[in-house]
């Protein structure tokens, strides 16, 4: 994962509808794959298109709109991305080119799901997050805030998800590097719960 | 110090501190799908990562399976064989028990879970699948991850966690008659919004809660990530163990101390507390495009975004009850346990469908919740009143592209998402408990289900 740009400079395309969930940001119908790759086409497929099959733009929806066709900062309502866990909501939205959502809220797995892929997920206000639309933003991590020209937004960010966005790091190798302690732990736990380790029954 | 539930799980699987102050939790139980679980797999092998105990990940085909009898891995949905074709031969490589599409234990993963003893209480469990809470029924700390996040659960045998705060949901007093565990999570849903649970794991609890039977418990945790709750539990009891006592991959028995020890202590606080009146909820069914968007059967649409009611096609102020409905579906991992299935017959017993229903559909769960519902002959009633009797999996909750609902049907489904273009494009879907389902296929359009109680008193 390449760490986060520092700071990320773009302009805030607004959707700023509540519960934005992830059948609509990428239909099951447009997993086609199993890889994690060509979902940038069916991202917002529902919205983005007049008639999804024949791939007819919206000329009304956001990201078709001339300004905001390379956005990288997505604006959200409450409880953005909740529903379906797929990853491929991320996945899509990452490959179209977006790199930070700034929303009033977000659904818990979609949220963890940014932070594995190097989309910073930022909560804000509602009252920020409409004087934000449209404008340019200059998103800088290290120091948790969102800027434009006339205004600072500081924002909170756990330590852990600031640490792997910034530094691009891989969760699992940094887990690997406690072995130790997993270990210990499973001896210990062995003994307390030895109903929980099982053979194969295969 | 007394502690919650939540608390004493957490604290039993805290491995060690991350750098940056997360948590590294122990994780017990990892459960893939065909649908997530095959992209997980392949990424690891990719990467060389090893598995650290494969015997503790399972995997099941239930998302994209054809649900017609005969059925090989085509699927309907176009593409979808590679999914089954590439899970398969991803979990024999890294040895996974696998639930392949003819097994006699397939079914949805968060039905056959419970059904075979995968889940245990005070286990934590996860999947790649976001209503994996459903399992929290049985006092786990269960809860749906993406796949990277599954791959990182499968390679490391933890995950880095930022605990959440508890919330304590309690249901004092006891349910009316016709009344659901489904409805009391739309109640919750509708009163609390679909972003209520946000950063917490929720404890449900109080008469109303133990007073329901396993699969109630589950149909109520199911809806706890459409509550944005990192999870929903009940505290396990006498009911829990039983249920478990003996499946496949459970114990035996029961009876060490440990196990009646995972409760929430008395006199604990949790971060924060709602209490329902268990008797004030009705047959709940949704009319916008989230399941915040609920209300009694019996009352009026109210006013909301102009959108919603542009997609949904109703306007505020007309009843609810009576809107025509085009398909009626009993399935998915939130109501298409036997007992739904038992009150939704006992509904549609020796009546039929209205005929302007275009679909009526009923879907077990499981294998084997299909071979019971067969033994007792429920399959028979469903059939003779006009439902489609079909082999399990996830079905029409989500459309995948394959087989789908008439284009622009209004359908009413004992599913979890009533999502813009969730069932298919500009498909308009109305959630509610099987029984309202069943009540509502009888009327062809939407009908409170104690009208539709056979036996004399309310079901």
């Amino acid at each position: 994962m390449t760490p986060f740009p520092q700071p990320l400079n773009g302009r805030a395309a607004p959707l700023l509808v509540d519960n934005v969930d992830t059948d609509t940001i990428i239909p099951s119908r447009e997993m086609k794959s199993t890889g994690r790759t060509g979902l940038a086409d069916g991202l917002f497929a529902p919205w983005r298109y007049l008639n999804a099959g024949e791939r007819i733009e919206n000329p009304q929806f956001v990201l078709n709109k001339p300004d905001h066709r390379n956005a990288s900062i997505l604006l959200g309502g409450a409880n953005f991305g909740c529903g379906s866990s797929r990853e491929h909501a991320v996945w899509a939205l990452a490959e179209w080119g977006i790199a930070c959502i700034i929303a009033e809220s977000f659904a818990p797995i979609f949220r963890g799901n940014c932070v594995r892929n190097g989309i910073l997920p930022v909560a804000l206000d509602r009252a920020a997050l409409d004087s934000l639309a449209g404008a340019e933003l200059s998103v800088d991590l290290a120091a948790q805030q969102v800027r434009r020209p006339d205004a600072v937004y500081n924002f909170t960010i756990d330590p852990e998800a600031k640490q792997m966005l910034a530094e691009g790091l891989d969760a699992i190798d940094l887990t690997l590097g406690h072995e130790s302690d997993i270990a210990a732990w499973t001896t210990a736990d062995r003994a307390a719960r030895p109903w929980v380790y099982l053979e194969h029954t295969e | 110090m007394p502690q919650t539930l939540f608390d004493k799980i957490w604290a039993a699987h805290h491995v060690a501190d991350t750098a940056a102050g997360a948590a590294l939790i122990a994780i017990d139980r990892v459960f893939l799908h065909e649908r997530t679980g095959a992209a997980a797999l392949g990424r690891m092998s990719e990467m060389g990562r090893v598995l650290h105990d494969p015997a503790r990940v399972f995997a099941v085909m239930d998302h994209i399976v054809d649900t017609r009898t005969g059925r090989g891995d085509g699927t309907l949905m176009p593409g979808g064989e590679d999914f089954i074709t590439e899970t398969r031969a991803a979990c024999r490589k890294a040895g996974i028990t696998l639930f392949d599409v003819n097994d006699r234990d397939q079914g949805i993963v968060h039905v056959i879970s419970p059904e075979l003893g995968v889940v245990l209480p005070g286990v934590t469990l996860v999947a790649p699948d976001s209503h994996t809470c459903t399992q929290g029924a049985f006092g786990a700390l269960a809860w749906g991850i993406g796949s990277s996040e599954a791959e990182h659960a499968m390679a490391t045998g933890t995950l880095r966690l930022t605990k959440p705060k508890t919330m304590r949901v309690t249901f004092d007093g006891k349910l009316a008659p016709g009344v659901t565990p489904k409805d009391m999570a739309l109640h919750l849903i509708a009163t609390h919004g679909a972003g209520g649970g946000a950063g917490h794991a929720v404890e449900f609890a109080g008469e109303a809660v133990t007073a329901l039977d396993m699969e109630g418990r589950m149909t109520l945790c199911n809806m706890a990530t459409e509550f944005a709750a990192m999870s929903g539990f009940v505290a396990p009891d006498q009911k829990t163990f039983a249920y478990l006592k003996g499946r496949r991959f459970a114990p035996a028995a029961f009876d060490e101390p440990y196990w009646t020890s995972l409760v929430t202590d008395e006199g604990v606080l949790f971060d924060k507390e709602i209490i329902i009146e268990a008797d004030e909820i009705a047959p709940m069914v949704t009319w916008g495009k989230s399941p915040e968007e609920a209300i009694p059967v019996t009352e009026v649409v109210p006013q909301g975004a102009a959108k919603v009611h542009r997609y949904t096609g109703l306007a505020a102020g007309i009843p609810l009850a009576g809107t025509q409905i085009d398909v009626a579906f009993i399935g998915s991992c939130t109501n298409s346990r036997i007992s739904d299935l038992r009150r939704a017959a006992a509904i549609v017993e020796g009546r039929r469908i209205a005929p302007s229903i275009k679909t009526a559909m009923v879907v077990p769960g499981s294998m084997a919740v299909k071979r019971q519902a067969e033994a007792e002959g429920l399959d028979r009633i469903f059939i003779d009143a006009g439902f489609e009797w079909r082999m399990s999996g996830c079905s029409l909750c989500f459309y995948a592209g394959g087989e789908g609902f008439p284009d622009g049907s209004r359908t009413i489904s004992s599913t979890n998402r009533n999502f813009e273009g969730r069932q298919g494009p500009g498909i308009r879907t109305h959630i509610a408990s099987p029984e309202t389902v069943a009540a509502s296929a009888l009327a062809g359009a939407i009908a409170d289900p104690r009208d539709y109680a056979q036996t004399g008193e309310a079901v």
